[in-house]
């Protein structure tokens, strides 16, 4: 029988430590492994016996590509336990900011990280040379929505403006005013950066995958909204176990979030594209369009046009709140502790990040929970990985390991956040 | 412009979570004259092509948290002519270094369902525990400019400028009134420069996430905050968080009760 084995030890242009194991026996993929060895840092630990006020700052350390993902979960879930609920001009800076970490992290996946493997770079930098222009335009509009991050959150990584309840301190009107200078440039870069994307040359690759994403009556998710599947699933984040669950799978030793009912689902931008398509502005719905994009799409090379379709879309939200701006009375709503059990769900630029807290009755924290997306990805990685190495298994190895590398930045996958929960891979001969 | 005879420069990440690495990637208006001035030889975040040591610049982000990066350590430092830290996980632990005032088992039960598949040291240490340090650039995250400054300064052979003093001269240049005086407590005092005194500007107490300044006065910290009505908990916290192992946090910390 033959049997080889394709190793990828470190993987490159991802966030944290990964690695990919391969093998293939008789033409045939037989296992495809994604590894994670980045070291657990035990935030669920040592967040037990914290402050709910400390908590933002602290869980912003488990991402610093997406730390208002983290902050913005944690708040959630404290006001829900306190009974408290952040409505009309602070909710609206909420997700201003949130608009700033999609346009910051997009941005860099797009042009730094992913646009190389299309056109046949080691990298951004050396894709410049080449594409000066279109990295130039990239890295504009990565600085556009860190201006937004530094403006609303005081820095670009770890911000230091959130709390429960809302913020320190409110932006000023001359802030905000150069802030929608700012985001009209980018909103135009953005669409050059579509239509830039839009032409690469893409394998044929379509995906039956099962979408997982926030659903708001009216508007595109990011902070509020009730999970929802494209099989079915429509519940309050407060129910996720009643319909997910973490699974050991015998190959592996790495922890897997599955549906209960079906297995492997897709959150990110993909999914929550396909299942939001339609509150989207109708001319961010045209711009999909005109570059090729139905209302959803399945090919995972493709998402690199999505991520940049949301881009556009954080551009034009992130104006249309600071053009409808009118300051509020208070930087945030004050807020008592009381014991009880909160939850947060919010989108994430790699999907939704699931939070959940027990709380004494002093705001201590008993218990704490945290479902990163990429963990929640990694068995739809996996069945990507083992169709597209399934169709090259005849090819040479460093063009499958190629493929494969490239298979798993499609999902721009964030390794640091999930190696706090994520178990290590350990051989035992 | 000589390609092969730029300094080479490598990125290397232990436990953190990326933000300080990052930085690099954040000087959108810096980064590409960087790439021309030095030979970015391996930085995996960023670039798939990793060409082999030796560098005359590493840059470490994270800490040492696991027997197999106890030796990994050792290979860059050996393959480095200078070894900077950059970031309070690298320098000082980090917040994962609060593991190192409880249990680890105790620590991985919590999280993990099969704890026997996790390997772990029982501790979070900085990089200078392990080998010797060349700088060392505080904060969680760094500044980026602060980042430039240094790679700048070791490129050209001379000592960065990076100010030890407190957080509070960043204020008065900023012209930000004292939060501590308006009855806000602070860390401002005893904390490092470097983030440009952010948190007082937005209204709200430092939170020592550039860790301790040079010779800090912990004690008349503690007195002022107490005079403002903090209990021994409010500090003890404050001073457990991104740079709980740093000497005089951990120190102070350890003098007050939960």
């Amino acid at each position: 029988m033959a049997t080889k084995t394709i190793k990828v030890d470190y993987l490159a242009r991802v966030e944290g430590e990964g690695a990919l194991d391969l093998t293939i026996a008789d033409g045939k993929v037989t296992a495809a492994n994604l590894r994670i060895f980045e070291p657990p840092r035990f935030f669920e630990a040592f967040l037990r016996g914290r402050g709910y006020e400390e908590t933002p700052d602290i869980v912003a350390r488990i991402c610093g590509i997406c730390p208002i993902a983290y902050q913005m979960s944690a708040v959630h879930a404290i006001e829900a336990a306190f009974g408290v609920k952040v409505e009309g001009q602070l909710r609206a800076l909420r997700r201003l900011i949130y608009c700033g970490e999609w346009i910051e992290s997009h941005a860099l996946h797009i042009v730094m990280l992913h646009a190389p493997d299309f056109l046949g770079f080691a990298d951004g930098i050396k894709m410049a040379t080449v594409y000066g222009d279109m990295v130039r335009t990239g890295l504009a509009l990565k600085k556009a929505g860190n201006e937004v991050l530094r403006v609303l959150g005081g820095r670009e990584v770890h911000p230091v403006n959130v709390r429960p309840g809302g913020f320190h301190r409110l932006p000023t009107a001359a802030e905000m005013a150069g802030l929608a200078e700012t985001l009209k440039r980018a909103r135009d870069d953005a669409i050059a950066l579509t239509r830039w994307v839009a032409d690469f040359p893409f394998p044929d690759l379509e995906m039956d995958y099962e979408f997982v994403a926030l659903r708001h009556p009216d508007e595109y998710p990011f902070n509020e909204g009730r999970i929802v599947s494209s099989r079915g699933i429509d519940i309050d984040i407060a129910d996720y176990d009643s319909a997910f669950e973490e699974r050991h799978l015998a190959r592996s030793t790495a922890l897997h979030s599955m549906t209960r009912e079906r297995g492997a689902y897709l959150v990110g931008p993909l999914a929550r594209y396909g299942l939001n398509f339609d509150r989207l502005p109708p001319h961010v719905q045209d711009l999909a369009k005109e570059v090729g994009l139905g209302p959803r799409c399945t090919n995972p090379f493709r998402s690199i046009i999505v991520r940049a379709i949301e881009v556009v879309f954080s551009c034009d939200e992130a104006l249309r709140i600071i053009a409808a701006y009118e300051r509020p009375e208070g930087a945030f709503v004050p807020l008592a502790p009381r014991a009880g059990t909160g939850f947060g769900c919010t989108e994430a630029p790699r999907g939704i990040c699931w939070h959940r807290y027990d709380f004494e009755p002093d705001g201590t924290i008993k218990t704490a929970r945290i479902v990163p997306p990429t963990s929640q990805n990694q068995a739809s990685i996996e069945s990507d990985l083992a169709a597209v190495a399934g169709t090259m298994v005849d090819a040479l190895d460093d063009e499958i390991r190629h493929r494969c590398e490239q298979t798993i930045r499609n999902y721009d996958p964030c390794i640091s956040c999930s190696a706090h929960f994520l178990k290590l891979t350990v051989e035992r001969q | 412009m000589q390609p092969t005879k730029r300094p080479r420069l490598a990125v290397w990440k232990f436990a953190s979570c990326d933000g300080c690495q990052l930085s690099l990637l954040d000087c959108e208006d810096e980064l590409l004259a960087v790439a021309d001035a030095v030979e970015i030889a391996n930085f995996p975040e960023a670039s798939s092509a990793i060409s082999e040591g030796p560098y005359d610049l590493s840059l470490v982000e994270g800490s040492i948290t696991t027997a197999h990066d106890a030796s990994r350590i050792l290979e860059v430092r050996a393959q480095s002519k200078y070894l900077i830290t950059i970031g309070a996980c690298a320098t000082a632990g980090g917040v994962q270094a609060l593991r190192n005032f409880a249990d680890i088992d105790d620590f991985v039960a919590a999280v993990y369902a099969s704890p026997q598949f996790i390997s772990t040291l029982a501790t979070s240490t900085p990089i200078s525990a392990h080998v010797p340090v060349d700088f060392e650039l505080q904060g969680c995250p760094i500044n980026k400019v602060q980042l430039i400054e240094v790679i700048s300064a070791f490129l050209a052979g001379r000592k960065p400028a990076i100010a030890a003093y407190s957080v509070c001269i960043e204020c008065k240049r900023r012209g930000t009134t004292c939060v501590m005086v308006q009855g806000t407590p602070c860390l401002g005092p005893v904390t490092h420069a470097g983030c440009g005194a952010i948190c007082p500007a937005y209204r709200r107490g430092c939170y020592g996430c550039y860790g301790p300044m040079e010779s800090p006065n912990m004690a008349a910290l503690a007195a002022e905050w107490q005079a403002l009505g903090a209990s021994p908990r409010d500090l003890k916290r404050a001073l457990t968080t991104f740079n709980a192992a740093a000497e005089p946090f951990r120190k102070e910390s350890e003098a007050h009760g939960d």
